[in-house]
């Protein structure tokens, strides 16, 4: 048995698919906004000390990334807008930007959480100390210093939502992987479609992942650099 | 031993008249079963410069950081230039004091830490200017041309754009007191600044203190573990002991002719 591999189709399929890219790669960044703006959301929900809430917290979290993100995705977009009172019916693509944005919202809100216990407790003493008012201390002294450590592994998940948007197509968001299909089907060229699928996801993922690399071994420079900068003027021990 | 210590403290201020600027009553601290304060009385006067002194877990520290509201009291009251700092009043009766009472009440005091504690994401000029700016809302320019002033007065006049880490630790710690100077606190708290420094770094940083100490209108506390320092420049060295005030008055009484044996105890492991 031979491969069935039509080099004329996979060229006329690789443009038909292409058209997909733009719903495929908008998605996932909506998503990614919507869950680097949520997971902020959680991490204030966390920090708060009345007991009850924080259990609640941790729980409402604790279930949402213990169930697959394809359930909820039915979910919100199937079931929710039958919850007689609150239902709300959405498009497909607002139902996938706040299915996959949540889910992924309780990852990133942990990425936060350590960034924010990575900085220092004299960080906090040294901010009473001057006076700063709450908001002041988050905005001026805390965040600064826990975001930036954070930013390769914000750049893994994005890179994660990528792969995982094509969830979407479930709910009929029509990106790669739908028009894929189409042209899979109607043309009986599956090989091709999937191949050609692959092909764009790994020639994104990829040099994504070597970038984000290449700026996490920066990011941890960062700081020495500066003093190792120093060092080769001479000026300081 | 605590009232007779009371009696000898006032007799110690040349001024009976004047008005402490920082009182605690009673205080109690525990941290768990552990109790680290057993009841503290103290005045601490304007201008007064007062070196605390003791074992390590004698809460030395431990009074200090209650003070900067880093630690909150068991019980007992603390008043500071008149105003109650952990408790306010709401409809006649004391309650816990919020965010804001605390804001209030500690705006006057500065803090210095063993560990430093500068932001390390700002230049050694922007830690000295934010707060300033931020918390007391000072003009920008203003902020920027007292900063620098206060740099170049511990020295460190040519580093203003450099980052912390780029700095030593004795320099470090002289930023640190710019940063708590440039806020003109009335009070300022020194929490074992030399104690993470290299040997030869200690004495440009006591050399800063020292001349903060001699412009006088600001009341000092040191923790310290430099005795012949605190004999120096302290009006008052205190000696804790097991969460109370073992001995007090003029650093040469306390220092040199104190009969009391845990300060004894003490202080020979210090002179060698």
């Amino acid at each position: 048995m031979t491969i069935n591999w039509k080099w004329d189709m996979f060229f006329e399929a690789f443009p038909f698919i292409l058209q997909g890219l733009g719903v495929t790669v908008g998605l996932t960044f909506a998503c990614f906004l919507f869950a680097l703006i949520f997971g902020f959301v959680w991490v204030f929900l966390r920090r708060i000390k009345f007991k009850p809430v924080n259990w609640l917290v941790t729980w409402i979290m604790e279930f949402i990334r213990s169930t697959p993100p394809l359930i909820q995705l039915f979910f919100i977009y199937y079931a929710w807008p039958m919850v007689p009172g609150i239902g709300v019916s959405l498009t497909s693509f607002e139902s996938a930007i706040i299915g996959l944005g949540i889910h992924f919202s309780t990852y990133i809100g942990e990425v936060y959480r350590s960034g924010i216990e990575g900085v220092d407790k004299g960080q906090w003493e040294a901010s009473t100390a001057l006076n700063f008012s709450t908001r002041q201390k988050w905005t001026k002294i805390i965040l600064p210093q826990a975001i930036p450590p954070t930013i390769p592994m914000l750049g893994n998940y994005l890179i994660i939502m990528f792969k995982e948007v094509p969830l979407a197509s479930t709910i009929g968001v029509v990106g790669i992987l739908s028009l894929a299909e189409t042209y899979g089907t109607d043309n009986f060229r599956m090989l091709e479609s999937y191949t050609i699928v692959a092909l764009i996801f790994l020639a994104l993922s990829y040099p994504s992942a070597i970038l984000i690399n290449k700026l996490e071994k920066k990011m941890n420079r960062r700081f020495d650099k500066k003093a190792a900068l120093q060092d080769s003027k001479g000026a300081v021990v | 031993m605590v009232e007779s210590v009371k009696e000898s403290n006032s007799s110690n201020i040349s001024n009976k008249n004047i008005k402490p600027i920082v009182e605690y009553k009673k205080v109690h601290k525990s941290f768990g079963d552990v109790e680290v304060l057993k009841g503290l009385d103290l005045n601490i006067f304007p201008g007064e410069k007062v070196a605390l002194i003791g074992p390590s877990g004698s809460g030395k520290t431990t009074i200090i950081r209650m003070l900067m509201t880093l630690e909150q009291p068991t019980s007992g009251e603390i008043i500071v230039d008149g105003k109650n700092l952990w408790h306010m009043e709401k409809n006649g009766k004391l309650v816990p004091a919020s965010e804001k009472h605390l804001r209030e009440v500690r705006g006057d005091i500065g803090m210095v830490f063993q560990h430093f504690n500068l932001f390390p994401h700002m230049t050694i000029l922007q830690n000295c200017m934010t707060a300033p700016v931020q918390v007391q809302k000072e003009d920008k320019e203003s902020a920027k041309k007292r900063s620098i002033e206060m740099l170049e007065k511990v020295g460190l006049g040519d580093k203003l754009d450099n980052y912390p880490n780029q700095l030593s630790g004795g320099q470090k710690q002289r930023v640190a007191m710019a940063r708590a100077l440039v806020m003109r606190p009335k009070i300022m708290l020194f929490d074992e600044v030399t104690s993470a420094l290299d040997p030869e770094l200690v004495g440009e940083v006591l050399e800063v203190i020292r001349d903060i100490a001699k412009e006088g209108e600001m009341a000092m506390v040191l923790v310290t573990h430099e005795m012949d320092f605190a004999l120096e420049v302290a009006d008052r060295v205190i000696f804790l002991d097991d969460g109370v005030i073992a001995e007090e008055g003029k650093p040469s009484e306390v220092l040199e002719e104190s009969n009391n044996e845990r300060l004894q105890q003490f202080l020979y492991r210090f002179r060698s």
